[in-house]
């Protein structure tokens, strides 16, 4: 196992934990935003998309990548949008009726 | 450059922290989600400095056709489809850490260069889980829109395919580590991790599909972070681990809602069981109470609190808006109005309090399990709409009850309880409720949405 191998699981590992710490103070009346929400962050494939789609290796990979990037930014795009549709439907007070 | 791109992924990974962070209170979260957005954005716009990426146009032709379809997915999408959107987007997510994984792996092949073993594993990795989060996602939406059948698919040895899959999937991909080349045997790895996916959901029931998607969430953090290992980007790693950690531990809360282990739901079919018949002769001769709208209302009328404990049954209704109209018009009167959710009350976690949220209910009224038993005894009226396992004594009485364990809301210890429901068929796992035998309870039969309009209307002429 190489070196850059170990400091990416190390990266990981860490990274778990942390989640751990920020989603358990995450109520429960949240957690349908929080699902849709880290499922935005999940699109951070979106990443490696573009890299893959750009790089102009072969065509069947551009393929690929061109596909994964739209993958991605449909789970980008609509994890926030859906996700800040519901935010703001969470209200202190009721409004008055529209 | 290397340096700057890299800098950006952890200025956008902070971001996704602090956003996650300000998740904490529904007062900060939409803020929090903003940050986690720009967070995004600077990741994107920093990719784009990448020295690897020698044309553009592909880029911007995917992204314009995927951000088209995600912000229209978005808009249209119901409140009351939430589940299915979300098991959509793990699925979209999980399918581009397999096209990824793919596209290297044809790249490298093409070169000719032996993979670095590293490279390789990861590789595999991806497309296992990338593909079983596509796969599976699509089947458990497709269960939840009720396109698919959303009855457990059973059949013998299943488990046994399961595990042969899954062991033949890894064995081509430790095979292709010692003897590389083969696009035959990558190809069929790809299509064994996409049978994989849809092999372990079908089992799973329609019931059982809040734990399912948690799972899947978990499985597209954890696909995003393989694809990282792949590229060894950092910023992919950190942001996959989040959301694998964030999936994880909803799986656990709805498993411990349900009272059920992880391997039960998982391996379970539950659902395909019929329900323990028990006992109902004992609890018939009890007999129930029957109310009508006007005595219902005068009950809530002159009531100082009130406990709504909703469940699905109210937002398949969509009489969210008759409840809130309800409670406003007791309000008015003086009557103390709280929301009591059920971890399972819907489709997914938190789902309940989404619909409420849409219906205008504010939520500092809606409170959850652990922090509304204790206030059911000091309560003067509950009203059940739409429940039931989750409102079942038998959870807390009776040990040869099917769900006996799991926790409930206390709704019995309350003065009074009205029960809105259709009929009296006992429900999904056809277990008789005790609840709708107590002599505190009274029933209101009927349709949910037009009970409410009554009540409503009564209360009004008090």
């Amino acid at each position: 196992m190489s070196e850059g191998l170990v400091i990416l699981l190390v990266i990981f590992v860490l990274a778990m934990f942390v989640g751990f710490e920020v989603i358990t103070k995450v109520p429960s009346t949240l957690h349908t935003p929080l699902m849709s929400g880290s499922n935005a962050i999940s699109g951070i494939t979106i990443i490696g998309s573009m890299v893959v789609a750009g790089m102009g290796a072969t065509t069947l990979a551009t393929v690929f990548g061109v596909i994964a990037v739209a993958f991605a930014m449909i789970n980008v795009v609509g994890g926030y949008a859906v996700t800040d549709r519901m935010l703001q439907m969470f209200k202190r007070k009721p409004e008055a009726e529209r | 450059m290397a340096d700057f791109i890299e800098l950006a992924y952890l200025v956008a990974a902070v971001l996704f922290i602090v956003g996650l962070k300000r998740l904490a209170s529904p007062a900060t979260a939409r803020n929090g989600n903003f940050l986690s957005a720009v967070g995004m954005l600077i990741a994107i716009v920093a990719t784009l400095f990448d020295r690897q990426i020698v044309s553009f146009q592909w880029i911007v032709v995917g992204g314009m056709i995927g951000s088209a379809l995600g912000l229209w997915m978005a808009r249209a999408v119901k409140m009351t489809a939430m589940p299915q959107m979300v098991g959509i987007l793990n699925g979209f997510g999980g399918g581009a850490s397999q096209l990824v994984a793919a596209a290297v792996w044809h790249r490298l092949s093409q070169t000719g260069v032996l993979l670095p073993t590293d490279t390789a594993v990861s590789i595999y990795a991806s497309t296992l889980i990338g593909g079983v989060t596509f796969s599976g996602s699509m089947i458990a939406a497709g269960k939840l829109q009720e396109i698919i059948p959303g009855r457990p698919v059973l059949f013998r040895f299943q488990h046994l395919l399961n595990l042969i899959l899954l062991v033949a999937g890894a064995g081509m991909g430790a095979f292709l580590l010692i003897s590389p080349g083969h696009p035959g045997l990558f190809i069929a790895m790809n299509v064994m991790a996409l049978v994989l996916g849809v092999m372990l959901v079908i089992p799973i029931g329609g019931a059982d599909m809040p734990v399912v998607i948690c799972l899947l969430n978990s499985y597209s953090g954890l696909a995003a972070a393989t694809t990282g290992f792949v590229i060894a980007n950092h910023g992919l790693i950190i942001s996959g681990a989040l959301v694998g950690a964030s999936g994880i531990i909803l799986t656990q809360i709805m498993c411990r809602a349900m009272n059920r282990s992880f391997a039960n739901v998982l391996f379970g079919g539950f659902g395909a069981q019929v329900g323990v018949a028990g006992d109902h002769r004992g609890l018939a001769a009890r007999g129930i109470r029957e109310t009508t709208a006007e005595d219902a209302a005068l009950m809530l009328g002159y009531a100082r609190s009130l406990i709504v404990a909703p469940g699905y049954g109210l937002a398949v209704a969509q009489a969210q808006h008759q409840v809130r109209n309800l409670a406003d018009l007791l309000e008015k009167r003086g009557v103390t109005v709280k929301y009591a959710i059920h971890p399972v009350a819907g489709r997914m976690p938190g789902h309940m309090n989404v619909l409420l949220a849409e219906a205008n209910v504010p939520y500092t009224q809606l409170y959850d399990l652990d922090d509304i038993n204790p206030e059911f005894e000091r309560t003067d009226v509950v009203l059940v709409v739409g429940a039931n396992d989750v409102v079942n004594p038998a959870a807390r009485n009776s040990p040869n009850s099917p769900i006996y364990g799991m926790p409930i809301l206390d709704v019995d210890k309350a003065r009074n309880v009205i029960v809105l429901k259709r009929s009296m068929n006992p429900g999904f796992a056809g277990i008789e409720n005790e609840l709708f035998y107590n002599e505190k309870t009274f029933m209101l039969f009927g349709d949910a949405k037009k009970s409410l309009t009554a009540l409503a209307s009564e209360v009004k002429e008090l």
